[in-house]
């Protein structure tokens, strides 16, 4: 059996409480020894050995939240190339949103979906199933024949599961199967025809805005619900401070609700939007300075568990045009861990944690055998440099899609290495460089 | 005026614009710049020769997204004027494609090499994103709910040559603020020249955040047209209606429609104002748009042809600086 010791690596798995220099052992697909002494004890001579050099080893990330194209967009994005700007951004594995055409809404298409994941075999690729038939909100999906068929979760995407009824009654049944509904917070009511947060920005741009209540309420009235029914309910892309407030009383009340958010909602704020960049066009919309520093305080608190890539691909077609017509979304994949060391860099949020929300916890909410290094595991790991500057550029982005509203954005940190089931899947110095195609803002 | 006259910009305090998409950004001086000129050409329309040669030579499109009959006959007089020569086109934007057509739009029409575009479009931030894809001088002919800044520019040459001075006076913009762009470029002009701006209308019709620009916000006309000199009025968006930003026209025309009443708190000599075209009997009784001593209504489309002209001429002077055309 193959047999690769990784040694003088930065250690890093959140599930272990492990930050040490040390060395990880692997065996075949699986780890076989991981710690401070491994090194010592492990090297023979039919052991491969890498130095490390001092690189962070950590688990490799489990990403809750991706858009692709396929099927039926694959202009958009394929699972081909979702799964290269997930190695590149040491992703190893993720969860599709159903809202794809035809939509993940019945057992059929689901384990059509998993099957072209497991064609592409570079990164583990997992779908959820729509929790309404054809995401209008109305009637449930057959939750159990689909829990039963792989399904990741239910969820309706982008869209709010806006009838209180259906999400009281998905609650409840989903209880059957301790699966999660995963929710998108947005009140379609006061959302409108809004296109970016309400208030002074949106005003002088003459746009029409989605006000933070909109979100709040949303998580309020599911907190109450959940109250009721029991249950699991996870929030998607928490974005306001009112919102999490209110998950963290909940989850000081006992409720069994989690969240995540992504990015752009701790990195970026509704400025962005200043000059129409489409790209900045996102969902929820980017908010205020209060909301990111509230977001930050989340995250470091613990009230928001996952941190995902809300990897929502545009092509120009969608994203070229007056920002009130442009779609919603950003890519995300590639640029998840750089981003969210910032969290590190900045003093937030201690470095555990943040791998910890990138890792471990989203791997426990979806039940995925993933996210830690632990003997036995399989070896799904990362090899990263916290400190390497690099300035992110969207021409150099490995998905199909490269609307990133983080473009031209400088950031400290770099996946060198991604490695699945002890295989390695992406090297920064022998991949080869992505097709330059200059894709023009809006 | 003749082609043998001096232009009326040739004393002209020297303003250079790459683009003219907004009243946001401007300084006071460019805007004093623009109505200095804009005040010559109000001379030289009510001239019976009114044409120029200062633009001979010059090709300036008038790209309409969005119908209006006004505000194209304005600039294409202005152009027309000035000798320049003037293409029409109006262009549908019921497909789905009409972003597609947007970009198309721009990039084949810059081929064409225009001197300059106006453009006027439905969406905010539009007349941006083609600004970024040609090459010649572009002006906003209003987009969205975002900004017309020639509607602000000669609203503001309207008061000044009636009041002499926009620094000081009291200016109440009422009615559906939300979705107005001259709203937008008014209270960004009125505030950088030094005006004291009030915003009446119900709270439906305010957008988030409108104080912090700095005016005052009433939900009364009697309160907020008390002692002011100038009320300019917006037009209701019928089409917006259905919505229920208002609970009917009839009541909203009790509330906040300018009736004579109503203008009575106003001073002695407020005057009136509406960009057109007007809801009779919806924002504005007729019988103060047809009152000659208070409406301003018909004066300012007549310094609409003459701000524009200023503005086609500074935007079409400035593309002949090297500056300009490395942008």
């Amino acid at each position: 059996m193959n047999r690769t010791i990784f040694k003088n690596a930065r250690l890093l798995d959140p599930a272990a409480g492990l930050d040490v220099s040390g060395a990880m052992l692997i065996e075949g697909a699986r780890i076989a020894d991981i710690g401070p002494n491994v090194f010592v004890d492990a090297v023979q001579d039919d052991v491969h050995v890498v130095d490390c050099k001092g690189l962070c080893l950590a688990p490799g990330i489990v990403d809750m939240r991706v858009s692709t194209g396929e099927p039926g967009n694959e202009h958009i994005e394929t699972l081909a190339t979702a799964a290269q700007a997930a190695v590149a951004g040491g992703v190893t594995t993720f969860a599709c949103l159903p809202n794809t055409d035809p939509i993940v809404d019945d057992v059929a298409v689901l384990e059509f979906v998993e099957r072209l994941g497991r064609d592409v075999g570079l990164v583990n690729i997992h779908s959820y199933a729509a929790a309404t038939k054809g995401l209008q909100g109305k009637v449930m999906t057959e939750l159990g024949l689909l829990h039963e068929a792989g399904a990741a979760g239910f969820t309706d995407g982008g869209k709010a599961i806006a009838h209180a009824g259906v999400m009281r009654r998905l609650l409840a049944y989903a209880k059957l199967f301790d699966t999660m509904i995963v929710q998108h917070p947005e009140l379609p009511e006061l959302v409108g025809s809004g296109v970016m947060n309400e208030g002074e920005t949106a005003t002088r741009l003459g746009l029409p805005g989605i006000p933070a209540v909109a979100e709040v309420m949303m998580v309020e009235r599911d907190l109450r619900l959940l109250d009721l029914t029991g249950g699991r309910l996870h929030f998607s892309c928490l974005s306001t401070r009112d919102a999490i407030e209110a998950v963290r009383q909940a989850k000081a009340r006992g409720l069994s609700v989690t969240a995540d958010t992504a990015p752009p909602y701790f990195a970026l704020t509704e400025s962005e939007v200043v000059g129409y960049r489409t790209f900045a066009k996102l969902s929820p919309p980017l908010r205020t300075e209060d909301d990111r520093r509230a977001v930050i305080e989340g995250i470091a608190d613990g009230t928001i568990d996952a941190i995902v890539s809300a990897h929502t691909p545009g092509d120009r077609d969608q994203k070229r045009l007056p920002f009130g017509q442009a779609d919603f979304g950003g890519v995300g994949l590639e640029t998840l861990l750089s981003v969210s060391l910032e969290l590190v860099h900045n003093g937030d949020v201690p470095m555990l944690t943040v791998l910890k929300a990138l890792t471990e916890t989203p791997a426990e909410l979806l039940k995925f055998p993933a996210g830690r290094l632990r003997k036995g595991h399989l070896a799904d790991f990362i090899l990263f440099d916290p400190d390497r500057a690099v300035r992110i550029d969207r021409d150099e982005l490995r998905g199909k899609s490269r609307n990133t509203p983080f473009d031209e954005r400088p950031v400290q940190g770099r996946v060198e290495r991604t490695y699945r089931a002890g295989n390695l899947v992406f090297d920064i110095e022998t991949a080869p460089a992505p097709e330059r195609r200059r894709f023009p803002d809006a | 005026m003749t082609s043998s006259q001096p232009s009326p910009q040739s004393d002209a305090p020297a303003l250079r614009l790459q683009h003219l998409l907004g009243i946001e950004g401007l300084s006071r001086p460019d805007i004093e710049a623009l109505l200095d000129l804009s005040d010559r050409y109000v001379d030289l329309n009510r001239r019976a020769e009114k044409k120029m040669s200062s633009l001979r030579g010059r090709t300036i499109i008038n790209l309409f997204f969005e119908d209006s009959t006004r505000t194209r006959t304005s600039f294409e007089l202005a152009g027309k004027r000035l000798g320049a020569d003037v293409l029409n086109m109006s262009v549908g934007t019921s497909s789905v494609k009409k972003g597609e057509t947007l970009i198309d739009t721009a990039v084949t029409l810059n081929a064409m090499h225009p001197d300059v575009l106006t453009i006027r479009h439905g969406d905010s931030g539009a007349v941006h994103l083609l600004a970024q894809k040609v090459n010649c001088g572009v002006i906003n002919a209003g987009d969205g709910s975002h900004e017309h800044p020639t509607q602000a520019l000669l609203d503001a040459l309207t008061i000044r040559r009636r009041k002499g001075d926009i620094t000081g006076l009291t200016v109440a913009i009422c009615g559906d603020v939300a979705h107005s762009r001259v709203a937008r470029s008014n209270i960004h002009l009125l505030s950088i020249m030094g005006a004291r701006v009030r915003i009446v209308a119900p709270p439906t019709l305010i957008p988030a955040g409108l104080d912090r620009l700095g005016v005052e916000i009433h939900h009364d006309m009697r309160t907020g047209l008390a002692d002011c000199d100038i009320v300019m009025m917006l037009r209701l968006q019928n089409e917006r209606m259905q919505a229920s930003y208002i609970p009917s026209v009839r009541e909203y025309y009790k509330l906040f429609g300018l009736d004579h009443e109503k203008l009575a708190v106003a001073k002695p000599d407020a005057l009136v104002m509406h960009p057109g075209p007007m809801n009779r009997g919806v924002e504005i009784d007729s019988d103060v748009a047809d009152d000659i001593e208070r409406s301003l209504i018909r004066e300012q489309v007549e310094m609409g042809v003459a701000v524009r002209m200023a503005c086609l001429e500074v935007l079409a002077q400035s593309q002949l600086e090297p500056w300009a055309k490395n942008q």
